[in-house]
């Protein structure tokens, strides 16, 4: 069985190395400032094993863009879920890439950007992946409204 | 004397027949040398993450099915177990039987498709193809028999599966069992040493097993590049525990490897659902779940060893009938990320045999 490691653990041991990083902490998941994140994940990859990025993720809530980084050490089976996130109010929204430290990271994060308008800083090419280049919006954003010929989707969300 | 040459750059796709679907690469190439190349993708993008935003739980389950097309039943499972995990509700034993027996079904098939294509875009023309489509037949009349499609099949629902077997599946699925593996030693013995496959393949397209972590690579792509990662025993979901089966690795990393771990791991499905049908109680086959499902507030991520690596779910709900996030972790986009590394310094025809062996589906790539 993968055992998922408790979020206040990893926290304390990030914690201990970069005392700015950790935001918050809870059994399941461990929430790293922005700016702190390359650094971080680098002693996560380096120190504690995880050698493996399973996903990366981005949701839209009202107030923030949350990042969720799945993390795997495939030597130790061990899990680990790891969270940043960034302020809407900027016109450019911006987090670290870590493509750096994972390669796996890399179309990954170009579906962020694409989908989710999120920039990340470091990206060796950033640039759209599904959608074309003159494609305005982003549709994964909750502000994005879906416009489907004929009247919409029948039960669809109401706003 | 030497000639004064340029790169030129060439378009790949995406109407080719070796694309595998709606692909483009766009490949720059020193003479036949492959010098760069870019993967072009989004002709199959249908928004299905954004869509799902606007259903119910249960309307997504559909969706699903499109995603990896060739492996739909692995689909539903993987998004059954992330609602499941989300809501926390139970299966009942015989439905948790059925989803394996299933699950296991769809890797056969899966990996048919992939190896005889393989050899289709190595020029053997849909000779080898022929043979792995027989017995993929079969696998989908079996399927036809419990939920009565043959591609998209909306069996696994949120606790159990949508009908019990009907009574003459076993004794066919039975049957199919105990000739399947003769089949596979009839292909084994036609390829595996065929000379024309060992040289296309043998050292071509190598990836490293520190890349393929690093690039997080998975199923058949990982493993054959010898990491023994699969989630069936690194994280066994549902009720894999029970089971004897070997992981299939490789040692080299090339095309010929991820080939033979594909052979490989038919066998070991035909050991595990012998062994599921033998053991298969009787008894219900699905908890009583509302269609106007509301999971509390949170987020769940489930995952599965699906044909063509990890598939997993990451749901977010709002309390709502509706998820708030539906996200899904497609290993076929994600093994395309070495992609690139694999071709450079090979020629175009490699190109065409490497990508075969990444084995991907476009519906899952671009979603």
């Amino acid at each position: 069985m993968t055992q998922l490691l408790s979020g206040r653990d990893v926290a304390r041991q990030i914690g201990e190395r970069f005392p700015d990083a950790v935001a918050a902490s809870d059994e399941n998941a461990v929430l790293l400032n922005s700016e702190a994140l390359l650094e971080a994940a680098g002693f996560l990859k380096e120190d504690l094993g995880f050698d493996y990025l399973t996903s990366i993720t981005a949701i839209d809530y009202p107030e923030y863009f949350e990042l969720v980084y799945h993390l795997t050490s495939i030597k130790r089976n061990q899990g680990l879920v790891l969270k940043t996130r960034c302020d809407k109010g900027d016109a450019h929204v911006e987090v670290p890439s870590v493509v750096s430290l994972w390669q796996g990271a890399d179309l990954q994060e170009r579906e962020i950007y694409d989908l989710f308008g999120i920039s990340f800083k470091g990206h060796p090419n950033l640039k759209r992946i599904f959608l074309w280049d003159g494609f305005q919006g982003h549709p994964l954003r909750k502000d994005f409204v879906l416009d489907v010929p004929g009247g919409g989707l029948k039960g669809s969300r109401k706003e | 004397m030497t000639l004064d040459t340029q790169p030129v750059m060439i378009n790949i796709g995406p109407q080719h027949p070796s694309t595998h679907g709606v692909f483009r690469m766009r490949a720059t190439l020193d003479g036949e040398v492959i010098v760069d190349l870019e993967p072009v993708f989004g002709y199959l993008h249908r928004g299905i993450e954004k869509l799902a935003e606007h259903k119910t739980y249960l309307q997504n389950m559909p969706f699903t099915d499109r995603l990896d097309y060739l492996a739909s039943m692995s689909n539903n499972f993987a998004y059954a177990l992330a609602v499941e995990r989300l809501a926390g509700i139970k299966v009942p034993e015989r439905a948790e039987y059925i989803r394996v027996i299933m699950a296991e079904l769809m890797r056969i098939a899966s990996h048919l498709m992939a190896v005889g294509f393989l050899l289709n875009d190595m020029g053997a023309f849909m000779t080898p193809v022929l043979y792995m489509w027989r017995e993929r037949e079969k696998i989908l009349d079996l399927f036809e028999m419990v939920c009565g499609q043959r591609l998209t099949y909306n069996y696994i629902r949120f606790g159990g599966v949508s009908h019990d077997l009907p009574d003459e599946f076993i004794p066919a699925a039975q049957r199919f069992i105990d000739e399947m593996p003769h089949f596979i030693d009839e292909y084994d013995r036609l390829l595996a040493e065929n000379e024309v496959l060992l040289a296309r393949t043998r050292g071509v397209g190598v990836l490293s097993a520190e890349q393929a972590v690093n690039a997080s690579t998975s199923g058949p792509v990982l493993r054959a590049s010898g990491v023994g990662w699969d989630l069936r025993k690194a994280n066994p979901y549902s009720i894999y525990d029970r089971f004897k089966f070997d992981i299939v690795t490789g040692t080299n990393g090339d095309v010929y490897d991820r080939y033979r771990v594909r052979i490989g791991e038919m066998q070991q499905s035909v050991r595990i659902v012998k062994q599921a049908l033998g053991q298969i109680p009787q008894g219900e086959v699905r908890t009583k779940v509302s269609p106007k499902l509301c999971p509390p507030k949170g987020e769940a991520y489930a995952a599965i060893e699906a044909p063509k690596g990890e598939l997993g779910f990451y749901l977010v709900s709002d309390g709502s009938p509706k998820p708030y996030r539906f996200k899904v972790r497609a290993p076929s986009l994600i093994n395309l990320t070495v992609l690139r590394d694999l071709v450079v310094g090979w020629k175009v025809a490699d190109l065409i045999v490497i990508f075969g062996s990444i084995d991907i589906c476009m519906g899952e790539v671009d979603r």
